[in-house]
C-alpha cells in the first residue's frame, strides 16, 4: 500500500474497524423492518397476476372474504385512488425534496396487467397464515393477451449519449477491428432480506418501517401518493439485509400496505415472498450490447462505438446506462455511445449492483480482450497503451486517476508475466488454467447530505442522519469520522440513522454514501464546537471565563484559548463545568450528483482485476480459483469494510459470469425460476481466493478526506475478466452471460 | 398453505391406519406422513401438497442404522441423512452412498432429512412447484409446460409426452447401484420392493411416482453386503460447487483382478424420471480391461433411448463424461 505524503496521520480512520453494530446483528438484537410488531397489527398478502399481459375481467373474493380472520380483500376501487408520484431523477440531488420511483404507476390504478406478478388484490387478515390462505382463495379471471417476450432486443430509436470525431470513418479505415455483440440475461437482486413494509396511521400521520435504501425519498414518494405533507410521514429503516439497488426506490407494495392500514384503521405488515422478489421489485434487465473497436497495429484505438439496448417495462423507460464508463476509459479520437430501449411485458427494471457501468464494462472489457488477441498483444499492454490524458468524453481533467498503477501492480501481484498466451497451454494439478484480466471504473460523486453531531457531558458523542446502512458499514464509518475528529474512542460514538426524523440524507446508492457524509459531519462538528465555545465564553463559572468567543478555538474535541498558555479542555469536561448536558451542531453539504452545473473534473475510481479459472474439460467443470484486484478509490476509511465490499463484489461477479439468470417462460412471461434453489447465486464454495489491494491517493476534489465510495467498483469488469480467462483456458468465446457448461462442452 | 390437522401416531399400526384413509398415497394425498419435513412442508407452503392431515412418524423408533441379517446394511426409514452418511459401516463399506448424501442439499437439511423422505422427495421441475402453472403431475390432464418451456434440469430418459420431470435424489442413485430393497408395511401386511421397481415411469399417469398405496409406511431400506474389495464412488456434476441438484451424476462400483474388471455396476442420476440403471450396460464391463472407449460404450448403452429436449441435450454428453470419469477412478 502506498500512502501519500500530505495525508495527516489518523488514529481511527484508515484503520480496520469491525462493524460497530455487528454484535447486534449476530445476536438477533438488530430489528430489521419485518421484525417490528405493533399492537393490533394485521397481515397483508398480495395477489399477483398470473398472466403477463391483458386485463382483469373479474375478481371473485367471496370465498376469501368469508375465511377466518380475514378483514378485507382490497382491489381497485377499495380505497381512494393513489396519486402518481411524478418522479424526477434530477430531484435525487435535492436533499429534502427528492421524489423518485422506477415503477410510476400507483398500485391498483387500472385493470390492465402489464407483467406477471403485478398486484391485483391484497388480502388482509389477523394472521399471516390467514392472509396467505385468503390470497390463495381469491379467484381472478383475465382477458389474456400474448405478452411481449421476444428475447431479441431491438430498439426503435437509438439516443446518442456521447460522441466525438468520426467513429464510422475511423472504423472503416482501421487496420485491426473487433465488432461483437454481448448479451446479458436478466438478473434479480435477491438480497436475503425480503422487501417489507409495516405501515401505521395515527390520525393523518403515517409511520412506515420499510426495507429501503432511501428513507427520505421513500417518505416523499408516499407523501405524494397519499397527497399529504411530508412532515406527516415518517419512514424508518435502521438495518437492511441488503438491497443491491433493489430497495433504492419505492415499489408498489409499500403504498398498498399504507392504503390498507388507512382503510382498516390498524397497522398493517406486508412482507413479500421469495417468488414475489422476482415480480414487482425490479431487476437488472436483459441487455444486448454491440462494441466496435478500430485500432492501429501498435494497439492505439482509433474508433470506439458502443451501442446497447435494454429491456424495460411497457410503462416505464428504465435505461441501463451501459455507456457510463466508455467515453473516459481509453484514449480514442473517435467514439460514439448510443442507447435504446425494448419494451417488454416485464416488471419495471431498476438499479442493480453497479447499474450501467457494470454491464457496460463487461462488454467493453471483453471486446478489449478480443482486440488484444487480434493484435497479438498482451491485454495489459493494450490498456497501458491507451491511457487518456484527460476524460475525453467530458473534456475535463481527471480528479485523480491511477489506472496504470492498478494494471502494473495487479500484473505483478498476480504473476501475469508468467502467462503463456496460447489457449489451454497452462496447467496445474491436472487442471487447465485460464488467466484473464479486465479493467474497471466507477463514478465518484457525492449526494447532498446533512448530519447532526451532539457532544455530551458524559464524554460521548452522537451523530445522526437520515441515511441508511445497507450492510456496507455506514454505521461504523460515521462513528469513525466523529471519533477521529473529536479524538475520542470509537466506542464513545453513538450513531443514529435510517429515520426521516433525523437530518435529511440521501439514498444509499452509487457507492456514494461515505463520500457524501464527510463534509456534513465535519461541518456539524464545527458548528457544535462553535456552540460550545460560545457557551464557554459567556459563562463566568467556566474555565475560559472572560475570554472572547473569537479567542477560543475548538479542535480535536477540545477547547483552547488561541493565545496564552491555557490548557486545552476536552468537551465533556467543559460541558460539566458549564453545567450543560450537551451541545450540538447541524452540518450540511451540497452534492455533485446529478450535476447541477458543469463540473471542473471527471471523478472516477479505477481498478484492474486479474482472474484465474480452472477448467477440467473431461467433466466440463469450470471454477474461478483466484482473483487479484487492485482498486484506486481514494483514501480508504475502513480497510476491513472496504476489502469486504470488493470481495463481495467479486463473488457477485462470479455469479454474473457463471450463474445468475432470471428465466422467463417464453409463452407466459412468468419468471419461472423464482426461488433461491432455481435462481443460482454463488455460494461460499464458489468464492475464489481473493487478494484485494487499494492504492491510496486521497481524492480531495471530492471531500476533505479524499475518500470515494467503495462497492460497485469491485463488480465492474469482474465478469469480463472471468470470461477472458475462460477463453484463455478453453478457446471458446462465450458472449452471452451467464456462461453455461454446455457452451463449453465442445 | 392450507390448514391441516396434526397427529402424532402412537405406533406404526396407528400411522398406517390413519394413512389408509387417504384415498391415494400419490400426488393429492389427503394424509401425509411427516418425517424431516424438508420436502413436505416446503411443498405445503407452495400449495403443491394440500393434505388435510399430517401424521408425525418421527418417534416410531424407525431411526436405526445397523447390520442386516444377511450382513448387509439396514437403514431405518427415519434415520437422518447425516447420521447415515457418517455411519462407520457406510464410510467403510458403502462410500458411494456416503458421498451421494453429502453431495446433496446442505448440512442443516441433511440433519433433518430422512431415508424414506429422501426417496420420496419430489421433482424440482419449476412448473410442478408452481400451482399457478399447468402440470400433469400436480394437476393431471392440465398439460406439461416444461416441454417447450424451461427444462434444462429435467429428464432425458424415461420421459413421456406427459411429463419430463427428473427425479432429484442423490441418495437414491447410490442405493439403486447397491441393489437397495425398500421395506413397506401396509394395511395388508409387510412387503419388500427392490428400489428399481419402487419408482414408476410417468407414462400417462405422471402423478403416480411409486408403488405406495394408502397407508403404506416405509419402515426401512436394506442394502445387501457390499462386494469384498469393491471400490465405489459418487460423482455429481452441477453448475455451482455446492447446494444444487445434479445436472447429471453417477454412482459406480467395481471389483478388479489382475488389471481386469471382475464386476462393475453403476446408476445415473439427473438424467431420468427415476434413478437410472441398465444392467445390460454394466454387463459389458465384466472381464474387460478398464478403458475410456469401453466406458463410453457402456454409457451409450445406459443412455440408449434418451429423448432430450431443446435445452437439455447436453446431458447426454455430460452423463457420458461423468460415467467415464467415475469408472476410471474406481478401476484405476
Ligand atoms: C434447498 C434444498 C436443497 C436440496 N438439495 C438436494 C440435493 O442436492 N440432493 C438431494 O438428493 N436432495 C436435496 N434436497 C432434498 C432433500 O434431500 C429432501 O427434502 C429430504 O431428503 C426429504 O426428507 P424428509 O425426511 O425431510 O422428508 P419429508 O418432507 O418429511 O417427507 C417427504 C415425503 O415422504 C413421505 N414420507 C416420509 N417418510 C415416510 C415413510 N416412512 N413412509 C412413507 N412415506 C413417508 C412424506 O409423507 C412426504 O410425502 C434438497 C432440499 C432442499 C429443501
Amino acid at each position: 500500500m502506498s500512502a501519500t505524503a500530505e495525508a495527516p496521520p489518523m488514529r481511527i480512520i484508515g484503520h480496520p474497524q469491525p462493524r460497530i453494530e455487528g454484535r447486534l446483528k449476530v445476536t438477533g438484537a438488530a430489528h430489521y423492518a419485518a421484525d417490528h410488531h405493533l399492537p393490533g397489527m394485521l397481515y397483508a398478502v398480495p395477489v399477483g397476476a398470473t398472466i403477463a399481459k391483458g386485463t382483469i375481467a373479474a375478481i371473485d373474493a367471496r370465498v376469501a372474504e368469508q375465511m377466518p380472520g380475514v378483514r378485507a380483500v382490497l382491489r381497485r376501487g377499495s380505497f381512494p385512488a393513489l396519486a402518481a408520484a411524478k418522479p424526477d431523477f434530477a430531484s435525487v440531488a435535492d436533499l429534502e425534496g427528492t421524489v423518485y420511483v422506477d415503477e410510476r404507476r400507483p398500485p391498483f390504478d387500472d385493470d390492465t396487467v402489464r407483467y406477471y406478478g403485478q398486484y391485483v388484490a391484497l388480502a388482509v387478515a389477523d394472521t399471516l397464515e390467514q392472509a396467505k390462505a385468503a390470497a390463495d382463495a381469491v379467484r381472478v379471471t383475465y382477458r389474456a393477451e400474448a405478452p411481449e417476450v421476444d428475447p431479441a432486443l431491438t430498439a426503435g430509436e437509438m439516443t446518442v449519449k456521447s460522441e466525438r470525431g468520426d467513429p464510422d470513418a475511423a472504423f472503416a479505415a482501421a487496420p485491426v477491428t473487433v465488432d461483437q455483440r454481448y448479451g446479458m440475461a436478466t438478473e434479480t437482486h435477491n438480497p436475503i432480506e425480503l422487501h417489507a413494509t409495516i405501515a401505521a396511521w395515527e390520525g393523518d400521520s403515517l409511520t412506515v418501517h420499510e426495507a429501503t435504501q432511501g428513507v427520505v425519498n421513500h417518505r416523499n414518494v408516499l407523501a405524494a401518493m397519499f397527497g399529504i405533507p411530508r412532515e406527516k410521514v415518517q419512514v424508518i429503516s435502521r438495518y437492511l439485509g441488503s438491497g443491491f439497488g433493489g430497495k433504492l426506490f419505492p415499489w408498489t407494495h409499500s403504498p398498498l400496505a399504507a392504503a390498507a392500514s388507512r382503510q382498516l384503521g390498524r397497522p398493517v405488515k406486508l412482507v413479500l415472498s421469495r417468488p414475489m422478489m422476482f415480480h414487482a421489485v425490479g431487476q437488472r434487465p436483459a441487455i444486448t450490447q454491440r462494441i466496435r473497436l478500430g485500432a492501429e497495429r501498435d494497439g492505439r484505438l482509433t474508433s470506439l462505438r458502443h451501442d446497447y439496448v435494454n429491456a424495460t417495462s411497457l410503462l416505464d423507460d428504465y435505461e441501463e446506462n451501459c455507456g457510463e464508463a466508455t467515453p473516459h476509459m481509453y484514449a480514442t479520437p473517435n467514439l460514439r455511445v448510443a442507447s435504446g430501449l425494448a419494451k417488454r411485458s416485464i416488471g419495471t427494471p431498476t438499479s442493480m449492483r453497479g447499474p450501467g457501468a457494470v454491464p457496460g464494462l463487461y462488454a467493453l472489457e471483453s471486446a478489449m480482450d478480443e482486440l488484444a488477441i487480434a493484435l497479438d498483444m498482451d491485454p495489459v499492454a493494450l490498456r497501458l497503451k491507451n491511457e487518456p490524458p484527460l476524460d475525453q468524453g467530458l473534456g475535463l481533467p481527471f480528479s485523480s486517476r491511477h489506472f496504470q498503477e492498478c494494471l502494473t501492480l495487479g500484473a505483478e501481484r498476480f504473476g501475469w508475466a508468467r502467462r503463456d498466451r496460447r489457449i489451454g497451454s497452462m496447467a496445474r494439478d491436472g487442471l487447465t488454467l485460464g488467466w484473464g484480466m479486465a479493467a474497471c471504473s466507477w463514478l465518484a460523486e457525492r449526494f447532498p447530505c446533512s448530519a447532526r453531531v451532539e457532544l455530551r457531558a458524559d464524554g460521548t458523542a452522537r451523530v445522526a442522519a437520515a441515511v441508511q446502512d445497507i450492510g456496507t458499514g455506514t454505521y461504523t464509518i460515521m462513528a469513525q469520522m466523529v471519533a477521529e475528529a473529536l479524538a475520542i474512542p470509537l466506542s464513545r460514538v453513538e450513531v443514529a440513522l435510517g429515520d426521516t426524523s433525523l437530518p435529511a440524507g440521501p439514498v444509499s446508492g452509487g457507492s456514494m454514501m461515505s463520500a457524501s457524509l464527510v463534509a456534513p459531519i465535519q461541518a456539524a462538528i464545527t458548528r457544535a464546537g462553535e456552540a460550545l465555545v460560545a457557551l464557554a465564553a459567556g459563562n463566568p463559572a467556566a474555565p475560559f471565563a472572560g475570554a472572547k468567543a473569537g479567542a477560543l478555538r475548538f479542535a480535536e474535541g477540545r477547547v483552547a484559548a488561541a493565545e496564552g498558555n491555557r490548557q486545552a479542555v476536552p468537551f465533556d469536561q467543559l460541558l460539566r463545568a458549564l453545567g450543560q448536558e450537551a451541545v450540538s451542531g447541524l452540518g450540511r453539504a451540497e452534492g455533485t450528483f446529478p450535476p447541477k452545473e458543469k463540473p471542473t473534473h471527471s471523478k472516477h475510481s479505477f481498478g484492474a482485476h486479474f482472474v484465474e479459472v480452472t477448467w477440467q474439460p473431461e467433466l466440463a467443470r469450470l471454477r474461478v480459483s483466484r482473483v487479484v484486484s487492485v482498486i484506486d478509490a481514494g483514501r480508504i476509511l475502513n480497510p476491513l469494510a472496504a476489502r469486504n465490499q470488493i470481495e463481495g463484489s467479486i463473488v457477485m461477479g462470479v455469479g454474473m459470469a457463471l450463474f445468475e439468470e432470471t428465466d422467463y417462460d417464453p409463452r407466459s412471461g412468468a419468471p419461472v425460476n423464482a426461488s433461491l434453489a432455481d435462481y443460482v447465486v454463488a455460494t461460499n464454495a464458489d468464492a475464489p481466493a481473493m487478494e484485494v489491494h487499494f492504492i491510496e491517493y486521497p481524492d480531495t476534489h471530492l471531500n476533505a478526506l479524499g475518500a470515494r465510495g467503495v462497492g460497485e467498483i469491485g463488480l465492474a469488469g469482474t465478469a469480463a475478466a472471468i470470461m477472458n480467462a475462460v477463453y484463455h483456458a478453453t478457446g471458446i468465446r462465450v458472449r452471452d452471460l451467464p456462461v453455461k457448461l454446455e457452451q463449453l462442452l465442445g | 398453505m392450507q390448514g391441516f390437522a396434526f397427529q402424532r401416531a402412537a405406533d406404526a399400526a396407528a400411522a398406517i391406519a390413519l394413512g389408509a384413509g387417504a384415498g391415494t398415497a400419490q400426488q393429492g394425498a389427503r394424509v401425509r406422513f411427516l418425517a424431516g419435513g424438508t420436502t413436505l412442508i416446503d411443498l405445503m407452503k407452495l400449495g403443491v401438497e394440500t393434505p388435510e392431515t399430517v401424521v408425525d412418524i418421527n418417534h416410531l423408533g424407525l431411526d436405526g442404522i445397523g447390520r442386516a441379517a444377511d450382513g448387509g446394511l439396514a437403514i431405518g426409514a427415519t434415520a437422518r441423512n447425516s447420521d447415515l452418511a457418517h455411519h462407520p459401516i457406510v464410510l467403510a463399506e458403502y462410500p458411494a452412498l456416503s458421498q451421494a448424501i453429502l453431495a446433496g442439499a446442505s448440512t442443516q437439511l441433511r440433519n433433518a432429512a430422512t431415508t424414506a423422505g429422501n426417496l420420496l422427495q419430489r421433482t424440482r421441475c419449476m412448473y410442478f412447484r408452481d400451482p399457478a402453472s399447468a402440470c400433469n403431475k400436480r394437476a393431471p390432464g392440465s398439460g406439461c409446460p416444461a416441454i417447450g418451456g424451461a427444462h434444462r434440469m429435467l429428464a432425458i430418459l424415461g420421459t413421456s409426452e406427459h411429463c419430463i420431470a427428473s427425479n432429484p435424489s442423490d441418495m437414491a442413485v447410490a442405493m439403486l447401484m447397491h441393489d437397495a430393497v425398500v421395506h413397506v408395511q401396509g394395511v395388508g401386511g409387510a412387503r419388500q420392493v427392490p428400489l428399481d421397481d419402487f419408482f414408476l415411469l410417468p407414462g400417462d399417469r405422471p402423478e403416480r411416482e411409486n408403488v405406495l398405496e394408502p397407508g403404506d409406511l416405509i419402515t426401512e431400506v436394506t442394502l445387501p453386503p457390499a462386494e469384498p474389495g469393491a471400490r465405489s464412488c459418487y460423482l455429481k456434476l452441477r453448475d455451482r460447487v455446492s447446494y444444487e441438484f445434479a445436472l447429471v451424476s453417477a454412482a459406480v462400483s467395481a471389483t478388479m483382478a489382475e488389471g481386469r474388471i471382475v464386476t462393475a455396476r453403476f446408476a445415473l442420476g439427473g438424467v431420468g424420471t427415476k434413478p437410472w440403471r441398465i444392467p445390460a450396460a454394466e454387463a459389458i464391463l465384466a472381464g474387460q480391461a478398464p478403458d475410456a472407449a469401453l466406458f463410453r460404450r457402456a454409457a451409450d448403452l445406459a443412455l440408449a433411448g434418451a429423448r432430450p429436449q431443446r435445452q437439455n441435450g447436453f446431458k447426454l454428453e455430460l452423463a457420458r463424461r461423468c460415467l467415464v470419469h467415475a469408472l476410471t477412478q474406481v478401476t484405476a
